[in-house]
């Protein structure tokens, strides 16, 4: 038993005072600096990798680098030029494919089917095709685009870029849509609405902006995708041709190429066409996510 | 003109065309809802389907035996196996290392609030910066500055396993790490949810007892939100699985497996993206195989941390 | 009447409304319970809404006068598993009958709801949302105009039409809602607390309005305000809370004209919250 009326030492003032004295201030102190060194840390490849872009991917930043094509082993100058049409052309392609798909189906799960079996089912599939790693995209494109047509393309290509696009259009229209606010769709009902129409001329422009946001951040991962292209739209060295049914050149598929050269020219193009897809990826990336943060206090 | 009603009224029945239409959009939708639930289902017989040659020839011999040989038909991936997990385990442990102490700094009031809010956005765009120019960037920027603090280890530890050979160019040490840095935000994210989850109250009844901040986070903080950092982890495994572009990059293309840092190596994905280009149909068939394995994993992976995760949420409905 | 006459004559667009009759019933409610789920929300309303007067619901918070209101236009649809037991008469059928197409009932029967909800658009195209989804292409300026006017919204908005409807003060939009709701000239308009979110002299327009308009239109109002239901009904309605069985049911204590209603309420409950309510 603790003896209660024990005689103490009465306690000094001076034990209130703040200081490194005390271990457990200490440690507590340590921690901090050793989390903040941490954190520091962790923002420094970021650092390091727009520094690299800019020095060694600037220097190559003339008209060139997009009206050229692919240097060739050993030769001077050179550009991204057919790559950047190639990359542009397969992520359209692919948002042509996911977008409406990925829509409907919110639509399917946020308003019409919210707590159907079929909609717990999307939601898991969804969460599944989230965490599907692209070169898997990739294989199941070559096996159903590919094999099925005879010919590597850009319709492959976009295919597989469809198919990683996906989870990111339909879970964030989902939740576009159930932020919309119930008494919007209760004013629409109301006017005497079919349950379409109150979908389509109210809550679907409601939403529009968070739908966008997704829609972007999807094309910006598309855009740096590599792996899935190899199996799907492998390269070409030429401009794009009518033909939409033939080997598609892409930046992300020129930088794995180039990177490994021992021609010093193809490396820095692999640089100047990382700094070009980086500018594309970012910028539609952070211009999603501005977007998103203005249009949602609502 | 409307017609003239006696009620006086402008209001009519929806028309056979808004009828129509409304049946039809729901039906599209719905429709569409359905068909990525098939996508999935088609991913898994497509792969599978291409595979399952390479399975009826190869079986169960394919997952325990080493050698990939095109020319001799002879295929089997436990190295690259082995060498999936050993990779991104050591990526997952270093970037959750990490994630996970951004994230309490990010979660626990150190920064003000705008400053914290710059740091958000920084780790944000760490996962935006496509894979192969993470490859690109390892290969001119990390290799070089790591080579010479591995051959000192190397020189110094050699003895180890894990320091057992010089790091020559391409090697373990350099995807892991690059690995790390693709996995942090994830982490970051998924963690930073589970600890701002965690109720203040309890932060502040650790503080009323006299708690220091830092053990208010271990004892009190960081055990409540566990579940959800451990789902987080678990999802970032998932991630470093299946990764390509980066490790094909940076690992060297093996088809060995060594436990040293330095030693190139080889994983599934890899394997894939590095075979594709100049195998023919019999290797495809294989690489096919590989990638089915590689769906196995990741699947399971998946939806193991998605369960965990899920359980979080409901744990969390049932406090309030 | 030729297209040429028709476009030259002033449009008619309002043809007069069947002449009132004390006993005319615009909708009967003869609902035996309302559940949502397990829950037993209400129960036993029977209840007759006369044609061209003001009808108010009154009764404590959790009586289920809203439920009710929304059963008139179906609106609980949209609740999961609401239930109801028994009809609702409106043009002699039962709109709860399996043939009734609900979306066709809320365009017969408008309404106008607690929060304002103007649509995001500009407040000419709230007005015309409704007459466009009915089908009615001609003559939109006009019915804009004649529905803002109505709406006692006119003089405040004609030179902005063109302005997003969320601009407008929150009294402003509440009386967008109600001229989006009249633009179709719905035989009914139910509203929910119409005036509980807005200020007291937006109310005061609203009341008014109230009045106005029962000349053309069947007015069902919910209400917390024992002074408004007095103000404007004509008839009032009180609902009361049954815990006897453990449960928060809902149901009609009595009805009747306004003033007699407030002068001699006839159950012991209706005296009490009268009392109470005026001190």
């Amino acid at each position: 038993m603790i003896a209660h009326d024990e005689p103490r030492a009465r306690p000094a003032a001076a034990d209130l005072n703040w200081g490194l004295g005390h271990r457990r201030t200490l440690l507590s102190a340590a921690l901090t600096v050793v989390a903040g060194a941490m954190t520091v840390a962790a923002m420094v490849p970021l650092l390091s990798v727009l520094a690299m872009l800019i020095y060694r991917g600037g220097q190559r930043l003339t008209p060139q680098l997009f009206l050229a094509l692919p240097p060739a082993a050993g030769m001077e100058g050179g550009g991204v030029g057919n790559a950047l049409v190639g990359t542009l052309l397969m992520v359209a392609i692919a948002t042509a494919l996911s977008v409406p798909f990925g829509v409907l189906a919110a639509v399917f799960l946020a308003e019409f089917g919210p707590e159907t079996r079929l909609a717990g089912a999307v939601r898991f599939v969804a969460k599944v095709l989230s965490g599907l790693p692209s070169v898997l995209a990739g294989l199941f494109a070559y096996a159903a685009v590919v094999l099925a047509t005879g010919t590597y393309s850009a319709l492959a290509g976009g295919a597989a870029l469809a198919v990683l696009m996906l989870p990111t259009v339909l879970l964030t229209a989902e939740q576009a849509l159930k932020a919309v606010p119930r008494r919007m769709r209760e004013a629409a009902v109301g006017m005497g609405c079919t349950p379409t129409q109150a979908v389509w001329h109210v809550v679907l422009p409601a939403a529009l902006p968070g739908v966008l946001t997704g829609v972007m951040l999807a094309v910006a991962r598309a855009a740096g995708e590599t792996a899935p292209l190899l199996f799907t739209a492998l390269f070409s060295d030429y401009w794009l041709t009518r033909n939409p049914m033939s080997p598609t050149p892409s930046l992300a598929v020129l930088i794995f190429d180039f990177s490994s050269s021992p021609f010093r020219n193809q490396v820095e193009v692999a640089w100047a066409a990382s700094l070009v897809l980086v500018a594309l990826v970012m910028l539609t990336n952070v211009a999603a996510r501005t977007w998103a943060a203005r249009s949602a206090p609502k | 003109m409307t017609r003239p009603d006696p009620t006086g009224t402008l209001a009519r029945p929806p028309t056979r065309f808004d009828k129509w239409a409304d049946r039809s959009f729901r039906g599209l939708a719905a429709t569409s809802a359905a068909l990525a639930v098939l996508l999935v289902v088609g991913i898994v017989a497509q792969i599978a389907g291409q595979a399952e040659p390479a399975v009826r020839e190869y079986g169960v011999d394919f997952l325990t035996t080493s050698k990939w040989d095109p020319s001799g038909k002879k295929f089997g991936v436990l190295p690259q196996i082995a060498g999936t997990l050993y990779s991104s385990v050591l990526g997952v442990a270093l970037g959750s290392l990490f994630g996970v102490t951004v994230a309490i700094v990010l979660t626990q009031d150190f920064l003000p609030p705008r400053l914290e809010a710059v740091a958000k956005g920084v780790v944000e765009l760490l996962s935006a910066v496509p894979s192969v120019v993470y490859g690109l960037w390892g290969i001119f920027v990390v290799i070089p500055a790591l080579r010479p603090l591995a051959n000192a280890a190397h020189e110094t530890f050699g003895a180890l396993p894990i320091f057992g050979t010089r790091l020559s160019g391409p090697g373990l040490l350099p995807a892991a790490f690059v690995l790390a840095i693709m996995v942090l935000p994830t982490v970051t994210a998924i963690s930073r949810d589970a600890l701002a989850a965690v109720p203040g109250k309890l932060r502040e009844a650790a503080f009323g007892l006299g708690a220091t901040r830092w053990e208010a986070i271990v004892k009190v903080v960081l055990p409540t939100a566990s579940r959800g950092i451990f789902g987080a982890i678990v999802l970032a495994f998932g991630r470093a699985v299946g990764e390509t572009m980066a490790l094909a990059m940076l690992l060297g293309n093996s088809n060995s497996f060594s436990w040293s840092l330095f030693a190139p190596g080889t994983t599934l994905a890899t394997l894939m993206a590095n075979q594709w280009p100049e195998s023919g149909a019999v290797e495809k068939g294989a690489l096919m195989y590989a990638g089915l394995v590689l769906l196995g994993i990741t699947l399971l992976i998946n939806s193991v941390g998605t369960l965990i995760l899920r359980r979080t949420v409901r744990v969390e409905e049932a406090h309030q | 009447m030729s297209q040429a006459e028709a476009l030259a004559a002033p449009p008619a667009l309002y043809t007069p409304h069947a002449a009132p009759r004390a006993t005319d019933a615009a909708v009967e409610l003869r609902l035996k319970s309302l559940h949502y789920g397990d829950f037993r929300a209400v129960r036993d309303v029977n209840l007759t809404i006369r044609r061209n007067a003001v009808t108010a619901l009154i009764g404590p918070s959790g009586c289920g006068k809203s439920t009710v209101l929304r059963c008139i236009n179906r609106m609980n649809d949209l609740v999961r598993g609401f239930r109801l037991d028994g009809e609702v008469r409106f043009r002699g059928r039962d709109i709860y009958d399996k043939a009734v197409d609900p979306v066709a009932v809320r365009r017969a029967i408008g309404m106008v709801f607690q929060q304002p909800n103007p649509f995001a658009m500009s407040v000419a195209r709230n007005v015309t949302f409704g007459l466009k989804l009915n089908g009615v292409r001609d003559h939109l300026n006009e019915r804009v105009e004649q529905a803002l006017r109505g709406a006692a919204l006119w003089d405040e908005v004609k030179d902005h039409l063109n302005k997003s409807a969320l601009s407008l003060s929150g009294g402003q939009q509440q009386r967008l809602c109600i001229a989006r709701a009249i633009a179709t000239q719905p035989e009914v308009i139910l509203m929910d607390e119409p005036c509980s979110a807005i200020d007291p002299i937006a109310t005061l327009k609203i009341e008014e309005l109230m009045t106005a308009l029962k000349a053309k239109y069947t007015i069902v109002i919910v209400t917390h305000n024992l002074q408004q239901a007095r103000r404007v009904a004509d008839d009032t309605a009180f609902l009361y809370v049954d815990r006897s069985a453990g449960g928060r049911t809902g149901y009609l204590v009595e009805s009747g004209p306004t003033a007699e209603f407030f002068a001699n309420p006839r159950e012991k409950p209706t005296q009490d919250y009268v009392a109470g309510a005026f001190g």
